[in-house]
């Protein structure tokens, strides 16, 4: 919004909206996000681990950020996936396919 | 670089793929709003599927509501007949309907989510397809194809990550929905093979011993008030008026059976 403010994100929750965050969600959001890195990497892989932190990070956007309106057309600087994704959906999003349909680039 | 990071770069990456395949930047526009529009009704027809498999639940729903309220009325009708051991068979019946209907009431909960979910974001792609379209005739009017390169990255990026989290949802609900459908139609089959027996179309099993038991102690009935007759009728023969009546009523009993 207003410089004084810093600088704006926009983070994309996914079945939802897009949301306006500020440096400090943001840092927060990437903290998180490191989280689930490591979780991924792990061997034994708790689904319901990286659900939570999932979860936590939406519900952190959700309650700090603001909703982006309908009738703007914007990239998000992230997207925050939904909650019940799977561990496969996660890696194959975070492996790079999935997340655009190919019909799209046909 | 995180995970979340890269989704968004990802969505961007497959933006520049996509307009390299054109060599006028400004076709991509075009052919971006062809696939919005595509989208559009694709989610109302989702939106219709959803619905159908919600009012496909809602009929399962009342066919269990019935049958619990039966399987009661047998319960009660068995025990009063002294008969424990088909009560229980009913109640068991009950129950098993039952957990049947909190199933089911609660698939009709998660198709309300999602059709709501859905519904809403109909809108909203709405909204954005609409000014995708004001902006697609300015960049057309205004730019040349070298100058409007940036501006139609910006906002081919922008429908697209949303047209991604649109199809993203769309065939999450499809699994759903489909999941839904099978449950519905293994459901209809319990009712039918009479796992769960559909009590509004058939008598079954304990209906039928009801009615045998019934008939039974009629028939003890009859018997006693007869053998009452018969000695009060060695002894004074007083209600010699009422005897004939019911022996009027005994001879039908006689031939009906």
């Amino acid at each position: 919004m207003s410089k004084s403010k810093g600088k704006r994100f926009i983070v994309r929750l996914m079945n939802d909206a897009q949301y306006y965050v500020n440096i400090d969600v943001m840092r927060e959001l990437n903290s998180l996000d490191n989280r689930l890195v490591r979780m991924l990497n792990s061997k034994d892989v708790d689904e319901n681990n990286i659900r939570e932190v999932i979860a936590g990070m939406r519900m952190l956007v959700k309650s700090k950020g603001r909703r982006v309106k309908d009738e703007l057309i914007v990239t998000s600087d992230i997207i925050i996936p939904t909650v019940d994704i799977s561990i496969e959906e996660v890696r194959k999003i975070f492996k790079g396919e999935g997340i655009i349909p190919e019909a799209l680039l046909d | 670089m995180g995970l979340i990071k890269r989704m968004s770069s990802l969505v961007k990456q497959k933006v520049n793929k996509l307009l390299d395949k054109f060599e006028d930047p400004r076709e991509v526009l075009d052919y971006s709003y062809q696939k919005q529009l595509e989208m559009l009704t694709k989610l109302r027809q989702n939106v219709a599927e959803v619905v159908a498999a919600k009012k496909r639940l809602e009929m399962q729903k009342a066919k269990l509501k019935d049958n619990i309220y039966r399987l009661e009325e047998q319960a009660r009708s068995a025990l009063e007949m002294g008969r424990e051991d088909l009560a229980r068979l009913a109640l068991e019946r009950k129950n098993m309907n039952i957990q049947q209907l909190l199933d089911v009431e609660r698939q009709i909960e998660e198709m309300e989510k999602e059709q709501l979910r859905l519904e809403e974001m109909t809108k909203r792609l709405s909204v954005k397809v609409e000014q995708f379209k004001l902006q697609k005739e300015v960049i057309k009017a205004k730019y040349t194809a070298a100058e409007a390169e940036v501006k139609i990255k910006e906002s081919i990026a922008g429908i697209s990550e949303e047209m991604a989290d649109v199809g993203y949802a769309m065939q999450r609900v499809e699994e759903k929905t489909e999941r839904m459908k099978a449950k519905a139609l293994a459901l209809d089959e319990l009712i039918n093979t009479g796992v769960l027996t559909d009590y509004t179309t058939n008598k079954d099993m304990i209906e039928k011993e009801l009615e045998d038991a019934m008939i039974k102690s009629a028939v003890e009935k009859e018997l006693d008030r007869l053998k009452r007759e018969v000695t009060s009728k060695n002894g004074k023969s007083k209600k010699v008026r009422e005897g004939k009546e019911e022996k009027g009523e005994v001879k039908e009993e006689v031939l009906d059976q």
